[in-house]
């Protein structure tokens, strides 16, 4: 992967002039390859990631294993796109295994999230069976730890 | 008679003239200060990769608490060779060549006391680490400082050399990627002087424990070239390339009848490095992932703090290994321990000054770029607002 997108997945905020003395690049560089990444579709967003845990938030989170009928033509594809067009759901994903998808869906409260995979996703067509599970804690998130860092400290000065 | 109840001189005469570390005078002065930034730290900011520590935890779990084999456990010493085979091309027998230490700064007190008579010359390029002198000093040795220029990149000639050269000249000490300077060999100039060792019946002391962080040029061990592996004693260790600086584990290749001399010493004063430090080391052998990975942030650290010394007006050669950037301050009236002093002072940034490295690092700063790149930022912020102020009153 070219170290510029490396860079960015680590830290979005990162302003141009400082990846710019990153990579041995000009700022105006740095800002044209982005604008090219964007206009291209390689980046297709930049978000925070939150510790949800600090806030009083009334979100719940749960990954659902769901079985598919694939169709003759297209596979698993269009179903899959239906179902990540639900703002309800975060990600989906093919699987190999015991179920085809898994998708990660978000709400604010258990019953909603309950009656989305009730309502919505279950009486899909071709959509064979589902198994909900509701998240309970975050430990690490996109490569980052939520929890406190190692607390060991280094020496000031060393050789 | 006195009567008082000390001994009258309880220090050796030889130990009396050693100076204490000037790295030590400057610790003592940033530990008393609250919220400094320190780019004075000659160790890696990331923890030691988890599955070798977790492996450390399994060995301990599993009862590893004994001492072992004198040279270290077999093997981690097969695993050694294989290592140092694929990586630098030189093969050394896991039996008789290779002995694991507590950490490179035995391999090369050992090395050095195994080679040295008293009055043999030993010379090593300067600036250097702070050990180098010292170490020789303790083996009755005669430390010989061959001085490198920035002019040059802090890089060592054949022609450099030749003029420090005595008939008591018995060892010459390389350390690339060099800490403090950054500095790494060409091949070229290397040959010459593996040649000059061959002509002068040298033996080669190679310090290589920041190999792994090469970020220019070709990764070259002097053991490796024709002729070398004879004469060259191959010192590494686990503690920058895999971040593991607080288990003390290094090792020496060397020729065997070198290596048994060594042995000798280690096996009478050490007896063997710590079991756990060997297992960990075990498993940080089987993947070079992390260590990549480090190597890619160091690298582009690398690049920020070389490209931002100099737009602040410290000019700074292309470190391009190791990771310390080692830029001029000469240019303001301040040698460099007063520069550091005020750095500290007035913006709560701790350098350690070139000279603490000796003689010939005076006028420059040493800047370890082993830290957040967070850190290195706002450090680089501070160090342009107290550069601007020097600049403005000159």
């Amino acid at each position: 992967m070219d170290e510029l997108l490396k860079l960015l997945r680590q830290n979005a905020m990162e302003t141009p002039e400082n990846l710019a003395r990153l990579l041995n690049l000009t700022p105006d560089q740095v800002r044209a390859k982005i604008r090219d990444y964007e206009q291209r579709g390689v980046i297709r967003g930049y978000h925070a990631i939150v510790n949800e845990e600090n806030l009083d938030l009334d979100v719940v989170h749960a990954v659902i294993e769901v079985k598919i009928t694939p169709e003759r033509d297209g596979g698993f594809d269009r179903l899959a796109t239906r179902i990540g067009r639900f703002t309800e759901v975060d990600s989906v994903y093919l699987m190999s295994g015991g179920y085809d998808l898994l998708v990660f869906i978000s709400g604010r409260t258990l019953k909603e999230v309950a009656a989305f995979v009730a309502a919505k996703l279950s009486t899909l067509e071709g959509v064979v069976s589902t198994a909900t599970h509701f998240m309970l804690k975050t430990y690490k998130e996109h490569g980052i730890m939520m929890e406190e860092k190692d607390s060991h400290e280094r020496l000031k000065v060393s050789p | 008679m006195s009567g008082s109840k000390f001994p009258r001189n309880p220090v050796a005469d030889y130990l009396r003239d050693v100076p204490r570390s000037g790295i030590r005078d400057f610790f003592d002065l940033v530990s008393s200060r609250k919220d400094v930034i320190s780019l004075g730290i000659g160790e890696p900011d990331f923890v030691t990769p988890w599955r070798i520590r977790e492996a450390s935890q399994y060995a301990l779990d599993r009862g590893a608490t004994s001492y072992t084999s004198n040279r270290g456990l077999l093997k981690l010493r097969q695993a050694i060779s294989g290592y140092v085979a694929r990586a630098f091309g030189v093969t050394y027998d896991a039996d008789t060549e290779i002995l694991v230490t507590v950490g490179v700064s035995e391999a090369l007190d050992l090395a050095v006391r195994a080679l040295c008579n008293p009055g043999d010359e030993i010379l090593y390029h300067e600036p250097c680490y702070v050990s180098y002198p010292a170490v020789v000093t303790f083996a009755h040795g005669v430390p010989v400082p061959i001085p490198t220029r920035r002019e040059n990149d802090f890089q060592l000639t054949r022609a450099m050399i030749e003029p420090y050269l005595t008939p008591k000249s018995r060892a010459l000490m390389l350390n690339f990627p060099n800490n403090p300077t950054g500095a790494v060999m060409n091949r070229r100039d290397l040959e010459g002087i593996a040649a000059l060792a061959v002509e002068r019946d040298l033996i080669i002391l190679a310090d290589e424990i920041y190999s792994e962080l090469t970020y220019d040029g070709e990764r070259l061990s002097i053991a490796a070239l024709a002729g070398m592996k004879e004469r060259t004693v191959f010192l590494h260790g686990f503690s920058k390339g895999w971040a593991m600086t607080g288990f003390r584990l290094g090792y020496a290749c060397a020729p065997a009848e070198l290596s048994e001399a060594m042995m000798k010493i280690h096996q009478y004063t050490m007896l063997c490095a710590p079991i756990l430090s060997q297992e960990a080391a075990l498993e940080a052998l089987k993947s070079d992932a992390e260590t990549e990975s480090m190597r890619d942030t160091y690298e582009k650290r690398r690049n920020f703090i070389h490209t931002a010394l100099n737009e602040i007006g410290l000019p700074c050669h292309r470190p391009c290994g190791a990771f310390y950037a080692f830029p001029y301050v000469g240019d303001y009236g301040l040698s460099s321990k007063e520069f550091a002093l005020r750095l500290l002072d007035e913006e709560n940034v701790a350098c350690v000054p070139g000279s603490a490295f000796g003689a010939s690092g005076e006028g420059f700063l040493r800047c370890a770029y082993a830290t957040s790149l967070d850190d290195i930022k706002e450090a680089l912020v501070r160090m342009g607002r107290f550069v601007g102020r020097l600049k403005a009153r000159a």
